[in-house]
């Protein structure tokens, strides 16, 4: 194996070791917001024409899950590492700043689409969701995580201690999710709200990851698509450059 | 020959603080060399510059020939660093973390080589343990190991016995002293004097992020002026005439300090004076530890010596 598939290789085997926590816990708490959210609702909203809000809510609340655990993945990996202080033998192999960055995003990746695929897979059971187009979901589901996976890179390395990381998850990452229209269509809102939902780009990948189900969006795929891919060069270039210049890690 | 390590006026400022002050120094190829100091003195900084874990103010530093920044994958592959604190991951087994840290140089089939290691270690009882299960002095030995999977032909030691029993300190150096005759460079820093005396040919010694020494053991300890006398004496006082060179008076051995060897007529012509019997006499070398106290307190007026 090469540098780049060792590091692969044992960051998957890291959360896999404790995938009770990384991936079925993850799957448990998202099918009780299914639960709770679909008993309480299921009778008083339809988001999409002939969709029940159940139907409705699946794919947003799977790709939540995926973003969240996607975000989780990298950073906790990371900041477990740096405080640990074994992230040095990481340093001292000739691994270049664009394999440990992709080695942590496609880590990433892997953990959000299991957690995403194992509650579409359990829904289903219960559930009749259609499904228009595998291939736009599928490129929301890794546009969505790879992004996620690269922020998680930056939160990991940047956060000095696991507060400052519990801080970013919970007062961005989460209600920047929560406010994406998992459990609404942005068209439900305000013109003010609406806007500004307009601004988060987390917005677009709920939206574009619908799609692929419904055939139906409050915006096109294809702006969704753009979006979310402008977003992920940027942050990825800003990830490069702190992994090339050794920002905190090589002081 | 391409020198084993190689750094070139190297700075480091950490903001206000300067690490390191424009450090030169060149490793020979099988060298045993010892980097001294007092803590904060800038040993594991440089290390870390050498390592490429710290990126230097100004400055380069060489590995093998390779520039530890323009041509960091050679120059990573010629080096194996033992870290000073005990660190480790705590979701892997002994041998997974061997495997990954040899994947990690793009090593395929390295089992056999990891075994040696693992044997030569000690580790073979808890090669399937997970590294949180091992005690201290296990956990160093497995940092030992890591270090060693991908054959560096330079190894450093960042305090490698701090904490370890004497047992284990002694089975690293017959370890680490049959990589040096195996043609390894060996660059240790330790606050054990007497091991470097023992094992190192050359010693660097570091203050405030400079080098005050450069220089060859032997030379080191033979440049030192001044010797030591310890007597045991009939009856058990010392001349008055000799009160002043009086270091010590411990369970009846007196220590004297003498500048040159001639002085020990005087020394002995005194006590033939008094009419004091020596019973005993032995003139003490003066070693490493001795040296690098007598450095470090006067390394202000010091120029730094090179060879």
């Amino acid at each position: 194996m090469n540098g780049f598939l060792t590091l692969l290789y044992k960051e998957l085997l890291r959360f896999w070791k404790v995938g009770f926590q990384t991936v079925f816990a993850p799957m448990l708490s998202t099918l009780l917001y299914l639960l709770i959210f679909s008993h309480m609702l299921e009778e008083r909203v339809q988001a999409y024409p002939g969709v029940t809000y159940t139907v409705f809510l699946i794919p947003g609340l799977v790709i939540m899950a995926m973003l969240q655990n996607a975000f989780a993945n990298s950073s906790s990996s990371l900041i477990q590492s740096i405080v640990s202080g074994n992230h040095i033998f990481m340093l001292l192999s000739p691994l270049s700043y664009q394999e440990i960055f992709t080695a942590y995003v496609l880590a990433s990746v892997v953990r959000g689409l299991a957690v995403g695929l194992g509650i579409y897979l359990i829904t289903l059971g219960f559930f009749e969701i259609p499904l228009y187009s595998f291939a736009w979901v599928f490129v929301f589901a890794l546009m969505g995580t790879a992004l996620l996976g690269a922020l998680g890179i930056i939160a990991g390395i940047w956060a000095e201690k696991f507060e400052h990381l519990s801080a970013l998850q919970n007062f961005i990452i989460l209600p920047l999710t929560f406010l994406s229209g998992v459990f609404y269509t942005i068209s439900s809102l305000p013109p003010f709200w609406r806007g500004l939902s307009y601004l988060n780009p987390f917005f677009y990948m709920v939206d574009g990851f619908r799609y692929g189900f419904f055939r139906t969006s409050d915006v096109s795929p294809y702006l969704s698509l753009g979006a979310l891919a402008a977003c992920f060069l940027a942050v990825s270039w800003l990830t490069l450059q702190m992994l090339k210049t050794g920002y905190k890690i090589r002081r | 020959m391409t020198p084993a390590i190689e750094v070139r006026q190297v700075y480091k400022r950490f903001g206000a603080l300067h690490a390191l002050h424009g450090i030169d120094l060149e490793i020979n190829t099988g060298e045993f060399f010892a980097l001294l100091g007092p803590n904060g003195a800038g040993k594991t900084t440089l290390i870390n510059i050498i390592a490429g874990l710290t990126l230097a103010s100004s400055g380069s530093a060489r590995v093998k020939g390779h520039d530890v920044v323009a041509e960091y994958r050679e120059a990573r592959r010629m080096l194996g660093v033992v870290p000073q604190e005990l660190v480790f991951d705590p979701f892997f087994t002994v041998r997974e973390t061997l495997l990954f840290q040899s994947g990690y140089y793009g090593i395929k089939k390295n089992n056999g080589w990891i075994d040696e290691i693992i044997h030569h270690l000690d580790l073979a009882d808890k090669a399937d343990t997970n590294m949180r299960s091992l005690s201290g002095g296990m956990k160093r030995r497995v940092l030992v190991a890591q270090a060693l999977v991908h054959k560096p032909p330079v190894i450093i030691l960042d305090e490698p016995t701090a904490g370890v029993d004497v047992e284990l300190r002694q089975a690293l150096w017959r370890f680490i002293k049959q990589l040096n005759r195996n043609g390894h460079t060996i660059v240790l820093t330790t606050h054990y004097l007497e091991e470097a005396e023992a094992l190192c040919n050359r010693v660097a010694m570091l203050k405030n992020g400079s080098i005050v020494v450069l220089e060859s053991v032997r030379n080191l300890i033979s440049n030192i002026s001044g010797h030591r006398i310890r007597l045991r004496l009939s009856p058990d006082t010392l001349p008055t005439a000799l009160q002043l060179l009086a270091i010590s008076h411990d369970q009846g051995y007196h220590v004297l300090a003498i500048e040159e060897c001639c002085q020990l007529e005087n020394v002995m012509a005194a006590l033939r004076a008094a009419q004091t019997q020596i019973l005993e006499l032995q003139i003490l070398q003066p070693d490493l530890e001795e040296v690098f106290v007598k450095i470090m307190h006067s390394a202000e007026n010091l120029k730094p010596v090179s060879v």
